[in-house]
Formats: structure tokens, C-alpha cells, sequence
């Protein structure tokens, strides 16, 4: 069995560094909607990809969180992404890869994905119609 | 339907959070030889009156203002029936609620389990300021995870912290597979 005993080593070690980073320097909240209708639509893997993206890649000063249903159940897995000083940015429909792109291209590289936006999907589906 | 139970857990488990909970307890018991799994989902939260407790099976029914259904115990009621099981729903205000389900285990329209591991460790990290108390349970053997004493080891050191995340899930899935041996997906 996997003990408690290595959780003590990791307090140890994470305890000199603690107060120099995470919550009070993170700038961006990534949000992934997590109630009945995200959950069904697929959102644990995209709060999955997300967390671990963030992580792998070392993308400084953003937290990835989880929210509740905003409402727009027919277009989840929803993603809002707040920046300070910026509008709030609404990625509908998403999956692992799109996850993939946003950490890569909006979080990393600063330009947020017009194609997944809220705005563009709608638009889309007012011209299928 | 969830297509998996473990998403089902989240989903009614998120309600125990939004209610208030300061601990929230999860249960899997698999008795093969009884042919059954249960699963109990217990709460310390605001609890519901009869009125909401008598309408909370119903998809109809919803405490959120966003919209106007609510299918996270439905869902889950409906995948323990569809396995010959049963459900059952108590609350009192104030002191909290108590979700329990069981399946008939090898029931075809029993729905797999699914990625409980990465459930659990979803549920207790990202929500810092409740307690989870999981228990699993195969045939005998069993193992729990109790974020009260791990809380207490890591002494101000947040869940979230990458490198107790991933401990959570490693602690999750090898402690899982050494319960069951990996009987169970």
C-alpha cells in the first residue's frame, strides 16, 4: 500500500519555497464548468488536459479551477478564461485537443482562439440555419 | 445517463460541495460473491426539506437559477435501476444529506466504473476548504484516503500544489490496484 509517509517528505521539501508562488501570483483564471451538463459533455478530460498542460509546459501565473453551469448547457464542455484587463473569453464545445491548443496558443502564446470563441460558434450555427 | 459511474460520483458529490459541506464522505463496496456494489455518497451540507428531497429524482427539479432541470441524481438513480440495483435519497436541513445506490455487479447494463482515481483527486484538490473522506472496498480488502489527515501531515502545503496532486493520484490509483488487483474498471 502506498503510505502517508512519502506526503511527509513532499511537506519538507515544498515548505521553504511556499509563499513565492501559485495562488497570489496567478494573473489568469482558466475555468472549466463542472456541473451535470459539463460533466456529461465531457468536460473532466478537458479540466484534465488543461491542469496538466499548464503544468508540464511551466505557463507561469495562471490557475486552472473549476465552476459550476452558466447557463449555456447545449454548448459545453465550456472554458472562460479571465485576464486582468481583458474581456473574458468563452471556448465552447471543447475537447483534449482543442485544450491542447488553447493552453499552447492563447495561455502561452497570448492569442486567444477565434474559431473555438462562443461568438464564432453561434455565428456559425445562425448561418447553417 | 453518465457513461461512467465515477462521473456520476462527481456530479452528485459536486452537489455536496455547493451545499456547504465541510466533509463529504464516498463509499464503493464490490462484493463479487454477493453480486452487488454500493455506493454512498454522504454529506454534512444545508441538507433539503421533504418537499425538495420528494422532487430531487425528478429531472424537473433543480435548486440552480441557470436553468431549469436537474439531472445529477436522476442520472445516477437511473444507471443503479438499469442495473437491477436501488436508490435511495435522505436529507434533513441542517444536518446534511445521504445519497445510496447499489448494482447488481454483473449486471450487461451495469455501467463501468470508470476513472474514480482521477475523480476523487479532481474532487479533493480542487475544492481546498472541504474534507473527503473515500473509502473503496473489493472483496475484503480496502484502502481510504482522509484529506483530514493529510491535511494535517501537509501542514499548510495546499492540495494543489503539483507535486501533492500528483501524489493524491498516484496514492488513488496504486492503492486501487493493490485493493482489487485491477478487477475493476
Amino acid at each position: 500500500m502506498k503510505s502517508l509517509e512519502e506526503l511527509k517528505a513532499i511537506r519538507e521539501k515544498m515548505q521553504g519555497q511556499l509563499g513565492l508562488r501559485e495562488e497570489e501570483n496567478a494573473k489568469t483564471r482558466v475555468l472549466v464548468g463542472m456541473a451535470t451538463c459539463g460533466i456529461a459533455a465531457g468536460a473532466r478530460p478537458v479540466l484534465n488536459e488543461l491542469a496538466d498542460k499548464v503544468q508540464s509546459d511551466h505557463v507561469k501565473d495562471v490557475m486552472v479551477s473549476q465552476t459550476g453551469c452558466i447557463g449555456l448547457c447545449q454548448y459545453e464542455p465550456i472554458v472562460e478564461i479571465y485576464e486582468p484587463g481583458k474581456e473574458k473569453v468563452t471556448y465552447v464545445h471543447m475537447d483534449k485537443e482543442k485544450a491542447d491548443r488553447v493552453v499552447k496558443e492563447h495561455l502561452e502564446g497570448g492569442k486567444p482562439i477565434v474559431e473555438f470563441m462562443l461568438h464564432t460558434v453561434r455565428a456559425n450555427e445562425a448561418k447553417n440555419k | 445517463m453518465m457513461p461512467e459511474i465515477s462521473l456520476s460520483i462527481l456530479d452528485v458529490a459536486e452537489n455536496s460541495t455547493r451545499a456547504k459541506a465541510s466533509l463529504v464522505e464516498i463509499g464503493i463496496s464490490i462484493d463479487t460473491k454477493e453480486d452487488v456494489m454500493t455506493l454512498v455518497i454522504n454529506d454534512d451540507g444545508c441538507g433539503m426539506t421533504k418537499e425538495q428531497v420528494a422532487h430531487v429524482e425528478d429531472p424537473f427539479f433543480t435548486t440552480r437559477t441557470t436553468r431549469k432541470v436537474g439531472l445529477g441524481v436522476p442520472f445516477l438513480k437511473e444507471a443503479a435501476i438499469a442495473a437491477n440495483g436501488t436508490f435511495s435519497i435522505e436529507s434533513e436541513v441542517g444536518k446534511g444529506t445521504r445519497v445510496r445506490a447499489t448494482f447488481q455487479y454483473s449486471n450487461i447494463d451495469r455501467m463501468p466504473i470508470g476513472d474514480i482515481s482521477r475523480t476523487i483527486q479532481q474532487l479533493v484538490i480542487y475544492h481546498p476548504d472541504i474534507d473527503f473522506l473515500y473509502s473503496y472496498y473489493y472483496d475484503g480488502a480496502s484502502f481510504n484516503l482522509d484529506t483530514r489527515q493529510m491535511r494535517e501531515i501537509l501542514g499548510g502545503v495546499p492540495f494543489s500544489e503539483p507535486e501533492v496532486a500528483e501524489y493524491i493520484l498516484s496514492y488513488l490509483v496504486e492503492n486501487k490496484q493493490e485493493t482489487d488487483h485491477g478487477a475493476v474498471e
